[in-house]
């Protein structure tokens, strides 16, 4: 009896005791944590894509809170949930949120297989980073697509999918979240993270040839030569630039007139979203010119 | 017999060319010299459109301490600097001449007299050094390492002995093996000049023992020369490795990067570049041409060639009863390290050791298999090193870990792709992490 009762005595004065240690290191020690990081972190997407440009979402929301307690949300951004989770996040902590316009992907290469002509076949392992190690690739152009589908595969809202008519990945709007994943797998870096422009409508140089004109001309029916006619028809917006035998259009200055689009000998410039043109009938010099 | 340590395979020898004797091949009707024939800094062109040249006329000067000059090996006219698609796959600057007769400079002894090192007592350490480093010599078993550099050892280090790179392990290759056959004398002189260069006593010669009649000649021819000792050694894949080498030579293992042979004392230089020397010194003849195996199980006639540099490929081909119709690779080297090459038009350049054709079936990749986790690769891997596991890290973009399991350690040499029982490409997600992890500790370093 009386050593049954030691027992219960003797464990009883060491759990009181842990118990003491336990409340007073957990007082003492206690992280403080801001209730408002889980509370955003709550409405973001979960997603841990890294497209906002912290370490997943609970590191940007953790970002956002520290932000909001300098006084501004101003350059934080989820792109993949957007204005309606922005707006969510501005109203935990109390902040009115202003968003830049959307992004989306935008592949830079007009490669087709009909455009560009396959010269070689790579049969290592299936992967981009792999057949850049070769040089070339399997084409004559050493800056277009390499077809293996790295972005796809890094693509975490399944809003790019491999053509296998063109052997090229293609962006679905819809889905794109411009997170910028793709982007940064491309090792060739010819996915652009673009202004959306309004209705969805930009006009993009499908094209990341820095080879001399000659050359580039050989490699693709579709590339950019870097003749600069283009930079001719835009100079009262002065939106394209050439630099290293490309052309490239900032999305910000574009008016979307479409005159470069005319203008590229090579068909390189290619308008989104735009609605069917209408046949303008033909100008007198271009009968004579048919008739000729 | 004699081999290293750790890991390696044998790949069938497929040694073709070897009983066919060196011969000259024609000249080109254009020449285009790369200024990416070595490792490091590119050369500078000094030549401009419409400038003649002779053979061994400067094209190029060295870019920097690690870099080669490059010479004309052809007479004629400078047509453009523009660029070229070279081995490596990508488009580079490069000297087009259009040939005109066969010039040569002057200054050049092109007699077949053999000189001594004793015929020529006042060559020192110095002027060896500089003769070699006016040449362009770089390294000629493939890796294209300036020459004058690993001869002239960082402050501190001191050679002990240098080691001449016969081995030619790579499958197909003979030209090393045709180059002692016939010109024995003029490798010995060349490892003189370079225990001279380095001022060490002792010169090995390492050949593998697949190539008999070579260390017979070689060692009956050594003993005139004092110092200098052929080794036999075992058949293995990659003993041609320098760090292999020294290791199957003379026993000693070479530390992980940044660590160099020369920090063993060892000075390790291809059978190859030793040639090179030797007319480089002694002739005063750049290194404008070289020894280049053409082979492969269709090839009519597998030969080898002594080459013009600049050479189009297609030329070579030609010089050996064309193209076979089965044709399903090209590759620029030898089988297990060489390069598949994008066309034919690719000019030869100092590093290229072998062309070799492989047919459809040969050329063909078969369909990788899951890792069974066999661990054949450990055991193959002469760096005692992980390729499984490299593989996996580089395809997970895990490059923490790559750096911490010593992916930089890697020789590329294809032995663990070659070995693997589930055909996995495992050399090719390999060299990703490698050069990953190389670009992040150079930008570490930056900062």
């Amino acid at each position: 009896m009386n050593v049954i009762l030691i027992a219960v005595l003797v464990l009883g004065l060491i759990g009181l005791a842990s118990a003491v240690i336990l409340f007073v290191v957990s007082h003492k020690f206690a992280v403080h944590e801001d209730p408002r990081i889980a509370q955003v972190g709550e409405v973001l997407p979960q997603a841990n894509c890294g497209g906002c440009g912290y370490p997943g979402c609970s590191g940007f929301a953790a970002a956002c809170v520290k932000a909001a307690d300098e006084g501004s949300l101003e350059g934080k951004l989820c792109p993949v949930g957007g204005q309606p989770v922005m707006e969510q996040v501005a109203s935990i902590l109390g902040m009115s949120v202003e968003l830049g316009a959307p992004k989306v992907a935008v592949v830079r290469c007009n490669g087709t297989c009909e455009n560009r002509p396959r010269l070689a076949q790579f049969d290592g392992a299936k992967s981009c980073r792999v057949q850049q190690m070769t040089g070339m690739g399997e084409t004559g152009c050493g800056y277009g697509c390499l077809g293996c589908g790295d972005c796809v595969s890094k693509c975490q809202f399944d809003a790019l999918q491999m053509n296998p008519e063109t052997g090229l990945p293609e962006v679905n709007e819809e889905k794109c979240t411009a997170c910028g994943a793709c982007s940064k797998a491309c090792p060739r870096g010819i996915i652009e993270i673009r202004l959306k422009g309004p209705k969805g409508r930009r006009v993009v140089v499908l094209c990341n040839n820095k080879d001399k004109g000659a050359i580039a001309n050989k490699a693709c029916k579709a590339s950019c030569i870097g003749c600069g006619k283009c930079v001719k028809t835009c100079e009262k917006f002065e939106a394209i630039t050439l630099e290293n035998n490309l052309a490239y259009i900032d999305a910000e200055k574009c008016k979307m007139c479409r005159k470069c689009e005319e203008a590229c000998p090579k068909g390189a410039i290619h308008g989104f979203n735009f609605p069917p043109k209408k046949e303008k009938p033909a100008t007198a010099e271009q009968q004579v010119e048919q008739n000729v | 017999m004699k081999t290293f340590k750790i890991g390696g395979v044998h790949p069938a020898e497929n040694k073709l060319s070897a009983s066919s004797p060196i011969r000259e091949a024609a000249l080109p009707k254009q020449a285009i010299f790369s200024m990416f024939q070595h490792i490091g800094a590119p050369a500078k062109p000094v030549v401009q459109k419409g400038d003649e040249v002779k053979v061994g006329t400067l094209l190029a000067e060295a870019g920097g301490f690690v870099s080669a000059p490059i010479h004309s090996s052809v007479s004629g006219k400078v047509t453009k600097v523009d660029v070229a698609l070279d081995a490596s796959g990508t488009r580079r600057t490069a000297i087009y001449v259009d040939v005109v007769g066969d010039e040569w400079e002057e200054s050049i002894d092109r007699s077949s007299t053999l000189i001594e090192l004793s015929d020529r007592p006042d060559l020192d350490s110095k002027t060896i050094v500089e003769k070699i480093k006016n040449a362009g010599i770089v390294g000629m078993g493939g890796a294209t390492f300036p020459c004058h550099v690993k001869l002239s050892p960082p402050p501190g280090s001191k050679a002990e002995c240098v080691i001449i790179n016969a081995v030619e392990c790579e499958p197909y290759l003979t030209a090393d093996h045709r180059l002692m056959l016939e010109h024995p004398e003029e490798i010995l002189v060349g490892l003189q000049l370079i225990m001279k260069a380095v001022d060490v006593k002792k010169g090995y010669i390492g050949i593998e023992n697949n190539k008999p009649d070579a260390i017979a000649l070689m060692t009956e021819k050594a003993k005139g020369y004092e110092g200098i000792e052929v080794v036999p050694l075992k058949v293995k894949y990659p003993q041609g490795g320098e760090k292999q080498l020294i290791d199957a030579v003379i026993g000693r293992q070479v530390p992980a990067p940044p660590a160099i042979p020369i920090n063993v004392g060892a000075v390790v230089q291809n059978v190859g570049t030793a040639f090179a020397i030797y007319q480089a010194v002694m002739k005063n003849k750049p290194l404008i041409d070289r020894i280049i195996t053409v082979t492969g199980k269709s090839v009519k006639q597998p030969s080898n060639l002594l080459a013009r540099l600049g050479t189009p490929f297609q030329q070579l081909i030609d010089e050996c009863g064309g193209l076979p119709e089965d044709t399903g690779k090209i590759i620029g080297g030898g089988p297990m390290m060489g390069k598949a090459l994008l066309n034919l038009d690719i000019p030869m350049t100092k590093g290229s050791s072998g062309l070799l054709i492989m047919n459809d079936m040969e050329a063909r990749r078969v369909e990788p298999q899951p890792c069974i986790r066999c661990a054949k690769c450990v055991s193959a891997c002469p760096m005692g090193l992980e390729p499984y596991l490299l593989s996996k890290m580089s395809a997970k973009e895990d490059w923490e870990g790559a750096e911490k399991n010593d992916v930089v350690s890697c020789i590329e040499c294809g032995s663990c792709q070659f070995t693997c029982p589930s055909n996995r490409p495992l050399l090719d997600m390999i060299r990703v992490g490698k050069s990953t992890v190389m670009g992040i500790i150079r930008s570490r370093a930056a900062k």
